[in-house]
């Protein structure tokens, strides 16, 4: 019976979420920054916050940190209001943007530092700093100085110093913001592999839709001190819920409209130029006859073919099809695949995606066909 | 062919640049040969002597103007280095109402004119009637040189990254801890050469010296000054090289500490 006990407030402790945010606002000398955010972030998630610059996520990850105070609202950290308590009480430690690591020290001592400042042994202290060190690849450049290493290099021992003190949440502001694109590549597996390794809650800010995606368990869209959506990176890349999720991940074409008429599995739109799409709504979808919507289509969706082709490559589907004429108006060639702008009849610009293969190359200002599924619309409130 | 051409010649800036060198170090030149002079006059040499020198050695006036100068130059240098670090700390980190008149009104010290801040100073201490000392010159000196520290600490804080003491409170340092072990070091250069040039400038002082010093307190240039009105004697040329040499000793150890910690950075 105690045993049961005992196994249910594991499970009650392992299901509690690391961090929590509650409605917090903050608001800065009259301007909101953070308007109302819910947040639970799971223990061992990697976890980011995304959002263009300006959206609140910095000040969100500043919050959690202790760096700011709510304005309203309330942090949670393992279940602890963090509400009045100091950055330097709170269990969580942070890689900053520009990594801020101490120029007056050495490698080893800016790992050092947090250890130290808990009086730990120095026996303990010397085997933790070599094992964190080891761990960013950094045992062999201990003695030097900052400024006597690489952006990427200054990256790894943010990170050590940052980890050393085994902190249950680690916060990453922007962390590979400054790097060139091939290291940033590299340090995005070596974040990965440093997550599972460890098994520490990771919270990352990026505005890096495609550093969100590949590395996050879980993500929280922000835009304008709101978050938007969260899910998964597949919830939310293929099920966005609002237009400007669909907008922001990935690339996207909408188009604003109304509904003409709405059946169980298909809704007709008709946009404001008068496009008329079919669209099969997701399941969460709830609008209602005569509403406003916005069509999203992902430019990967869209089948592209000359005017003399017709729709021979189209796939047999029991769903409709959309199908339109119109003109190329602009090809931008990205090597792995083409970039098509078509101009519809009805004025709309659409951005078609394809595979670059040399049978289908079409040639600037022919008359085209576009053509997509209803099933691969999503009908958005706007 | 083209490469070689500008060299072989004498350009026009080279000789400017000479020129200009000429304009700032031969009148020294010729006052370190001078103190060397045997003659009791500048006019003429009549040989190699160290005797003026030795006088200086034996100058009691002279050595305890130096003593005074020297102990006003310290104690205001470090009353003014933790008041000035202390001032330019809080501008930087703080936001209050009034923030930039403050800032404006602590740097005023640099613009105005010595003899306007030693005018003003003379007029308070009588009104207030605070006899003038040794002291008086201190607290007139502490006002110039707390606006230079703090000036280049700032300048200093500014160029650091503004997340630094983020960073020692996130590793668990109390604000306390995180200005000690972290700010404090990184502004250490700052401080430091923020310092010798406030010593130098207080050392160099005449004027707000000489209208704020009371009885028995004579500095270093108010010394000199009230010797060379009745005529150059070869002694001050003599003291005139000492104090050059030591301010250059100076600039030096000032220069050479700074090289030596970007060494330390950056080989």
């Amino acid at each position: 019976m105690s045993q049961t006990v005992m196994q249910n407030r594991r499970s009650e402790i392992e299901t509690q979420p690391d961090v929590e945010l509650r409605k917090v606002f903050k608001v800065f000398n009259g301007e909101t920054a953070v308007r109302g955010i819910d947040l639970d972030i799971r223990k061992g998630e990697f976890f980011s916050i995304l959002g263009p610059s300006g959206c609140g996520k910095t000040t969100t990850l500043r919050l959690i940190a202790g760096f700011e105070e709510p304005t309203g609202g309330e942090v949670l950290i393992c279940g602890q209001s963090m509400n009045g308590v100091p950055a330097h009480q709170r269990p969580v430690n942070t890689v900053f943007q520009s990594y801020a690591l101490f120029g007056h020290l050495t490698v080893w001592d800016n790992v050092a530092f947090g250890l130290r400042l808990k009086k730990c042994s120095h026996a303990d202290v010397q085997q933790r700093v070599s094992e964190a060190l080891t761990l960013v690849k950094m045992d062999s450049l201990s003695r030097r100085f900052p400024a006597q290493l690489s952006g990427g290099q200054q990256q790894r021992v943010a990170l050590a110093r940052a980890l050393i003190n085994r902190p249950p949440v680690v916060l990453l502001d922007e962390p590979l913001g400054a790097l060139d694109l091939k290291l940033r590549k590299e340090m995005q597996v070596e974040l990965s592999n440093l997550h599972q390794k460890l098994g520490v809650t990771f919270v990352l800010v990026t505005h890096d839709q495609e550093e969100a995606l590949s590395l996050s368990d879980r993500i929280a869209v922000m835009n304008g001190g709101r978050v938007e959506q969260i899910g998964t990176p597949s919830e939310i890349y293929e099920s966005p819920l609002t237009p400007f999720v669909a907008d922001f991940i990935g690339d996207t074409n909408l188009f604003q409209g109304k509904i003409d008429q709405s059946y169980s599995a298909l809704l007709n739109v008709v946009t404001h130029k008068g496009l008329k799409i079919s669209v099969c709504p997701q399941d969460s979808w709830n609008g209602s006859h005569g509403g406003d919507v916005v069509v999203s289509v992902r430019p990967e969706k869209i089948q592209l073919g000359s005017q003399t082709d017709g729709m021979t490559h189209a796939p047999k589907t029991r769903d409709p099809m959309n199908c339109y004429e119109g003109r190329l108006k602009h090809i931008m060639y990205l090597g792995t695949h083409v970039h098509y702008v078509v101009e519809l009849l009805t004025g709309e610009n659409l951005t078609v995606l394809q595979p670059n293969r040399p049978e289908s190359r079409i040639d600037l200002y022919t008359p085209v066909q576009v053509y997509w599924s209803a099933a691969d619309c999503l009908a958005l409130t706007p | 062919m083209n490469q070689t051409a500008p060299q072989s010649k004498i350009s026009w800036q080279l000789l400017f640049t000479l020129l200009m060198f000429a304009f700032m170090y031969v009148p020294i030149l010729i006052l370190a040969v001078y103190s060397f002079n045997e003659s009791r006059f500048s006019a003429s040499w009549t040989g190699f002597s160290l005797k003026w020198y030795a006088s200086l050695l034996q100058d009691s006036r002279l050595l305890s103007s130096l003593r005074d100068t020297l102990f006003v130059g310290c104690f205001a240098v470090s009353i003014s280095a933790g008041l000035g670090t202390m001032m330019a700390v809080g501008l930087f980190k703080y936001r209050f109402p009034g923030k930039s008149l403050y800032r404006g009104m602590s740097y005023l010290p640099l613009i105005i004119p010595d003899i306007a801040i030693a005018v003003a100073t003379l007029v308070f201490l009588v009104s207030i009637g605070l006899s003038r000392s040794i002291w008086t010159i201190i607290a007139a000196h502490i006002v110039f040189c707390l606006a230079y520290i703090a000036v280049v600490v700032s300048t200093r804080l500014s160029s650091l990254n503004p997340h630094l003491e983020e960073a020692a409170l996130d590793l668990g340092a109390t604000p306390t801890q995180a200005f000690i072990k972290v700010l404090l070091p990184e502004l250490m250069p700052a401080i430091l050469s923020g310092c010798l040039l406030a010593f130098v400038l207080s050392m160099d002082d005449l004027l707000i010296s000489s209208f704020t010093a009371g009885e028995g307190a004579n500095t270093l240039p108010m010394e000199i000054f009230s010797r060379v009105r009745t005529g150059v004697k070869p002694d001050i040329n003599a003291l005139s090289v000492v104090l050059i040499l030591f301010s250059g000793v100076l600039a030096f150890t000032a220069e050479y500490l700074r090289y030596q910690s970007d060494r330390k950075k950056l080989s």
